[in-house]
């Protein structure tokens, strides 16, 4: 996990924000959020609303982590990080069930596991906790769309093999068979392996020499 | 509490306290204040978002209450009240009964919310039953929390739910028990209306609805007829 310290007087660059989509994705490259990701990404639209809620939760802690990091003893740092969070999770709990109850039906306890899903604590404590605020709020958008990417890239293949739908919408027609592993948490992984592969492949290939 | 011990040697530098040097009364005080803060925020979030929130699940329940009862158009709401059925206002709290009716107001069915314990968790249903014909005629789970794509099967599987179409639930005619209680069969072998066949590969969830609606009509289909009279002159308003 990055955990460098950026220059105060140095301003945002475009790679604090990148680095979470692509070089340091918290699922793909740092394997971090394994829970949410694999149980709550059997559709596209469940995949999208965790990434979404969480980067919501990322971004509004890691503002706050980093507004107060001056004011927060080292010694009850890891207290207050989770303070706030568990605040924003209540908050983004609410807002789930005020725009649709169907949603939050989908997502279940995972709304509230937000609370542990260890990117955030991570970044709290790697990044905002040690950087100013407009630096901290691009690496936390950055890492929770990276997040929401990952989600989205295994609910569709979750969702389309193992229901043979795109976010509802029936793709593969009626003469396909559903492969049911897909939706339950064993396809999760073998999703989630698939998507490895194709990323470490890409990596290596890039690394190569031309 | 250790906090007395060291708020007074805090801030002498010579003094024996932790290694690290912040004192207990700085901890507190930052983590009330913090707790002040995030407290405010989940307050306001919880008064902006509740409306929409009610309104959602009102909205949910009314799809439902239609669903569970063919033909209705609109409805009025019930409670009971030491086994007879009152407007809702009068036994606030108490179990809702949905009457359905038809667009001439002539009473069509009963929606009454029922939960149990399922696979994983609680499963919470609503079904519709009409007097008249003496049988369920709907069934919608409203929550549950069931292994995706088999217990699941008891929200999607069209063969399931037709058992709810017409499932036979009848008092005895000398008194307030149910004639032939509703019982689960194995799949192909229903032979009876009070019979549901349950699904292969989630003979738990299936047993779970099964014994949800059971229950549950055992209580309140006696509610329901004693009341007959209550729920037909209602839709005459």
């Amino acid at each position: 996990m990055s955990d460098h310290k950026v220059p105060a007087t140095q301003a945002p660059s475009a790679e604090t924000f990148l680095k979470g989509l692509w070089k340091e994705n918290p699922v793909f490259v740092m394997l971090l959020g394994m829970c949410p990701t694999l149980a709550v990404t059997n559709s596209v639209i469940n995949g999208l609303a965790m990434g979404l809620a969480t980067t919501f939760v990322l971004v509004m802690s890691s503002t706050i982590v980093s507004l107060a990091r001056r004011f927060i003893p080292g010694e009850i740092r890891i207290a207050s990080f989770i303070l706030i969070i568990a605040t924003f999770v209540t908050v983004v709990d609410y807002v789930i069930q005020a725009v649709s109850l169907d949603i939050y039906r989908a997502l279940g306890a995972f709304i509230s596991l937000i609370v542990v899903n260890c990117i955030i604590l991570g970044r709290a404590e790697a990044f905002a906790s040690k950087n100013p605020v407009r630096h901290s709020v691009l690496d936390a958008t950055g890492m929770g769309l990276g997040f929401t990417i990952a989600c989205f890239s295994l609910g569709a293949v979750r969702e389309l093999l193992g229901n043979g739908t795109f976010a509802g919408i029936p793709v593969l027609g009626s003469a396909f068979e559903p492969w049911t592993i897909m939706a339950l948490p064993g396809g999760a992984f073998f999703v989630l392996g698939g998507w490895l592969l194709l990323f470490s492949w890409l990596r290596e290939r890039k690394a190569a020499p031309a | 509490m250790a906090h007395e011990a060291t708020a007074h040697t805090g801030s002498a530098p010579a003094a024996p306290v932790p290694a690290a040097g912040t004192s207990s009364t700085k901890m507190i005080m930052t983590m009330g204040t913090l707790g002040l803060v995030c407290a405010v925020l989940i307050v306001a979030a919880f008064q902006l978002t509740q409306p929409a929130i009610e309104r959602n699940k009102a909205a949910a329940l009314e799809r439902a209450v239609f669903d569970v009862i063919p033909g209705a158009t609109s409805k009025v709401v019930f409670a009971e009240k030491d086994g007879r059925l009152v407007p809702e206002s009068e036994a606030p709290g108490a179990l809702r009964y949905f009457a359905g009716y038809d667009d001439n107001q002539r009473l069509v069915g009963v929606a009454v919310e029922a939960s149990g314990q399922g696979f994983a968790d609680l499963v919470k249903v609503i079904f519709g039953y009409a007097p008249d014909r003496g049988a369920i005629v709907g069934m919608k789970v409203l929550e549950s929390h069931e292994t995706p794509g088999l217990g699941t099967k008891i929200e999607t599987d069209a063969a399931f739910r037709a058992n709810f179409e017409a499932l036979e639930v009848k008092l005895r005619a000398s008194g307030n028990d149910i004639e032939n209680p509703i019982v689960l069969v194995k799949p192909g072998k229903k032979t009876n209306p009070w019979e549901i066949e349950a699904i292969t590969g989630a003979t738990i969830s299936s047993t779970a609805v099964t014994n949800i609606l059971h229950n549950s009509t055992a209580r309140t289909v006696p509610v329901i007829m004693n009341s007959l009279q209550t729920l037909e002159a209602n839709g005459h308003e």
